[in-house]
């Protein structure tokens, strides 16, 4: 493949989103453990809470600024490197990030000062209050970005303008409530929660194998595990609900995830592993799991998930049909003034195709000229690479499948073995602290890359959605901000286990005297049972 | 959906514009300060503890300003979506300088404090300035160049070109009006960080800030009215011409321009719009005064006011143009030509009409809890989560 501006570009937006996505999961998940530990202070008054709340809000500060930063670069990439996909889709993907500002990313940003400069100027419940309006914004956030990111994936409420030469949104909730946008959010906010528990549970993990901070790290690893355990059912579950959903929006993306060249009789079998092979359509050494893929898919038993080879041969049909909305098109803006109510009528059959029409661009400039060599040619393209693909998505799903246990694992230690852990069990706590990381990372891979030939599926061809620039340009911003990253990381990776390293601020003299007064206040009582009842919350 | 027709096309589209604007000022008118500390920080503060008033003067309300920017360009895509594709990408290494300022100083903010060495915390000091004063010069000479035209055209099915080599995109914005524009733009800002300084900090800090503040309110004053009578005497302006539709499909190939003997032509035509030269002219000289006698609340509201009044004139005095071409000016961006989908912009205003004032009422109770100076004293109290 020719490396152009196609190309640099993409690799320029993969780098700056993938970049960003590494801040981005402990955002969404930390912020609400940070929130549900500071609600048991509240709840119990008991200072460790209070201190685990500041310590993991700490870090979470430290991943938060540069989060935001490179979100920045996001919002304003699109209109820098991809102008005319800003153009012909800005209509309807615009609306949900202008959202985003609006209903969630102000409410995150303007009261997470307030969290860390506030101890002193609120109340414990106003302080609360403002540590659940910042989880509650950055998960909205993820809500709105899900939307407009699911609508690339799944183009409804909107059709093509030949006047405006672009596509208009024709019906707000659906965009809304793209089925795909939906689960998408669930399942990325879910592996945002499962990487900030193995955060936790990790750093903690480490705590105990010092020997250091017992208390705190023994609560923060039975909150990570419960919230943990939970979420990586979730996690899976509506990643299962996107398969589910792309089998009747994303069927090439399922086809290729998947491996399946031919469609099979349904039920169909799930290639648990094999070597995909492009060039010869077909996957070595598959090991097949049967009716899997048909139940996974379609939930049922007869309906016929379609494999690879049907599907282009459906894509070249496709073409032709755009190549007739084309030149439809092209006559309705030589004539918009008087337009021949017959081409409109012949333009408004085949616009669904239009975008089909585009892959030919690549080849010629005008798809009207093209060859029948180069409509297959094209209907070919519209094949991504399979084996990429199909392992991410393996390597992923088996993380998920690994989180379960490892959380059902601690959840079980914590609840009901009290809270003591073996070491092994916490060397490995440790070492998986990158593994949501890497599941997430390879989550958008699959989503994107399994996307291409397009930007808007079916709609715009990624070759077409690039600015005018030229190479030196955009090398010149990747190479700036490859360095500048890089910086940024080594910097923020150096603050967090600086602070991990010094650990929290436990205020010993503070925890005693507070301890000593809840026994006083317990020995008080009747009741002789007061292990069982340091817990409960108490008497003001 | 047939509810968006209770409000016409070409009404939206000019509620829009105003929109467009109120984003804008939104944006100057509170991460302005911030950038104007920014900038002001390695004058305003010689000591480590200094510098720290400074900073956290505006360390608990950066982040939710900093919003109006990200919230102005998201609306920019969302609303005028032609804009948002021509100004990116055709201001593309200048909006790289941008983003890259924007990056490090939410980076600066957070990181500096982390860590004791002196030399960390000055290479943080001069992130926080560069990350205050290269974006506050950059809009402004964005503005000159948006002011006098810019060279890019649409092809048949709306590609944008831009024309020109590709280090044009930065060194061809600084010519002598934008700079001069930029000039307004840096010395406005910093003048309005230092009228929030004057009000959040006290002794060495706010004198700095009172006697640098007001210097840079001459200055912009000045470099404005110099601006303006050079739009007088020596630019040429955008007019549309022939016969076109305020509420048809957004196309800039449908509308005819052609230049005009001036912008300034406007005042003729609406003489009330004369409201916002005057306001940001009298605006920065009342600031000027309010910093030379020392006081508090009233400057920042005139600052506020300059602010208000030079933003807006801009967009007053070039209505209904947004961003006209230089090399083609049939590809001007026109308030008529370049907006989304009357549904879009419908859907849009419901949220922003329900948002907006959730977001000003939150944001006025965040700063009534933050009320009060920032003193040498909370900085120094090491238990405190100052920056």
């Amino acid at each position: 493949m020719e490396f152009g501006i196609v190309e640099l570009s993409r690799l320029q937006f993969a780098v700056t989103a993938m970049y960003h996505f590494l801040f981005v999961p402990l955002t969404l998940g930390l912020s609400v453990l940070v929130a549900i530990m500071e609600t048991v202070y509240v709840m119990t008054s008991r200072p460790i809470w209070r201190q685990m709340t500041k310590f993991w809000g700490l870090l979470f500060g430290i991943n938060f600024a540069l989060g935001v930063a490179t979100g920045i670069t996001m919002e304003f990439q699109f209109g820098m490197n991809w102008s005319y996909y800003s153009h012909y889709v800005g209509d309807i993907f615009g609306a949900p990030l202008a959202m985003e500002g609006l209903m969630a990313f102000f409410l995150e940003a303007t009261f997470v000062g307030l969290f860390f400069f506030g101890w002193d100027k609120l109340s414990k419940v106003a302080h609360l209050v403002v540590a659940w309006l910042v989880a509650i914004g950055s998960n909205f956030s993820a809500l709105w970005i899900l939307i407009a990111n699911g609508w690339m994936q799944n183009p409804v409420g909107a059709e093509f303008n030949p006047m405006t030469m672009r596509m208009e949104m024709t019906d707000f909730f659906a965009v809304l409530f793209n089925e795909v946008a939906q689960a998408k959010f669930v399942h990325t906010v879910s592996a945002g929660y499962v990487t900030a528990s193995v955060f936790v549970i990790g750093v903690s993990a480490w705590y105990l194998l010092k020997g250091r901070h017992i208390e705190l790290a023994r609560r923060s690893i039975t909150v990570g595990a419960a919230f943990g355990l939970a979420s990586a059912f979730s996690v899976v579950l509506l990643g299962d609900e996107s398969g589910y959903s792309a089998t009747h929006s994303q069927k090439m993306k399922l086809a290729a995830i998947e491996a399946m060249w031919e469609t099979h009789d349904a039920p169909a079998p799930f290639n648990l592993v094999g070597i995909p092979d492009q060039e010869a359509r077909e996957t070595r050494y598959a090991i097949e799991i049967p009716w899997a893929m048909g139940l996974i898919g379609t939930r049922s038993l007869t309906t016929e998930i379609p494999g690879i080879n049907d599907l282009v041969a459906n894509a070249e049909e496709r073409i032709r049909s755009g190549l007739v909305a084309y030149e439809a098109l092209l006559e309705v803006r030589e004539n918009r003034e008087a337009t021949d109510p017959a081409v409109t009528a012949t333009f408004e059959e085949h616009s669904a195709d239009l975008g089909f029409a585009f892959l030919l661009k690549r080849y010629v400039e005008n798809p009207l000229d093209a060859s029948e060599a180069q409509i297959v040619a094209a209907a070919n393209d519209t094949v991504p690479t399979v084996w990429p693909l199909f392992w991410a998505f393996r390597i992923m799903v088996g993380l998920g499948f690994g989180f379960i246990a490892t959380m059902a694992y601690f959840f079980y230690r914590a609840s009901f073995k009290g809270m003591r852990f073996p070491r092994p069990a916490l060397h490995l706590a440790v070492w998986m602290i990158p593994a949501p990381w890497i599941a997430a990372e390879l989550g958008w891979f699959v989503a994107e890359y399994g996307r291409q030939p397009w930007t808007v599926d079916g709609v715009l061809p990624t070759a077409m959605s690039v600015s005018a620039l030229s190479m030196t340009e955009v090398a010149l911003t990747l190479a700036g901000f490859v360095l500048f990253y890089t910086v940024l990381f080594i910097v923020e990776m150096g603050l967090m286990l600086k602070y991990i390293r010094k650990g929290p601020f436990e205020d010993v003299e503070e925890t005693e005297a507070w301890n000593a007064h809840h026994h006083a206040r317990l020995a008080g009582r009747p009741t002789a049972d007061a292990a069982s009842q340091s817990d409960l919350k108490p008497a003001e | 959906m047939i509810l968006h027709d209770l409000i016409s096309y070409e009404v939206l589209r000019v509620i829009w514009w105003g929109l467009l604007g109120v984003l804008l000022i939104g944006f100057a008118l509170t991460d302005g300060f911030d950038m104007g500390v920014g900038a002001l920080l390695p004058f305003v503060g010689k000591t480590d503890v200094e510098r720290r008033v400074a900073i956290n003067t505006v360390g608990p309300v950066w982040e939710g300003n900093q919003v109006w920017f990200i919230v102005g360009g998201a609306s920019i895509f969302a609303a005028w979506p032609p804009l948002y594709a021509v100004s990116f990408s055709g201001f593309y290494l200048a909006m790289f300088v941008i983003l890259a300022a924007l990056i490090v100083r939410p980076v600066a903010f957070k990181y500096r404090s982390k860590r004791d060495d002196p030399r960390w915390r000055s290479s943080w000091d001069w992130a926080l300035f560069a990350g205050g004063a290269v974006p506050a010069l950059l809009f402004g000479v964005a503005v000159g160049n948006v002011i006098q035209g810019v060279p890019f055209y649409f092809t048949d099915d709306l590609h944008t070109i831009y024309e020109g080599a590709w280090y044009m995109k930065f060194i061809g914005l600084l010519d002598p009006f934008s700079l001069l524009a930029g000039v307004v733009s840096l010395a406005m800002l910093v003048m309005h960080g230092g009228a929030w300084l004057t009000l959040k900090a006290e002794g060495a800090v706010q004198t700095r800030a009172r006697r640098i503040g007001s210097i840079a309110a001459l200055i912009a004053v000045g470099a404005y009215v110099l601006a303006g009578v050079w739009m007088a005497v020596g630019m040429e302006g955008y007019r549309l011409v022939g016969e076109y539709v305020t509420n048809g499909p957004s196309n800039p190939l449908h509308f005819e321009v052609e230049r005009s003997a001036s912008w300034l032509t406007a005042y003729a035509d609406r003489p009330w719009i004369a409201i916002a030269p005057l306001m940001g002219i009298g605006g920065g000289l009342l600031t000027f005064l309010g910093l030379r006698a020392g006081r508090e609340v009233s400057t920042l509201l005139v600052s506020k006011m300059a602010i208000l009044g030079v933003i807006s004139s801009v967009g007053l005095t070039m209505f209904p143009f947004i961003m006209p071409s230089s090399s083609d000016p049939q590809s001007s961006l026109t308030v008529w030509n370049s907006s989304s989908s009357h549904l879009t912009l419908f859907v849009m205003l419901v949220a922003t009409v329900i948002f907006m004032p959730l977001i000003l009422i939150y944001t006025a109770w965040v700063y009534k809890v933050l009320w009060g100076k920032v003193t040498e004293a909370d900085v120094s109290d090491s238990s405190s989560s100052a920056y």
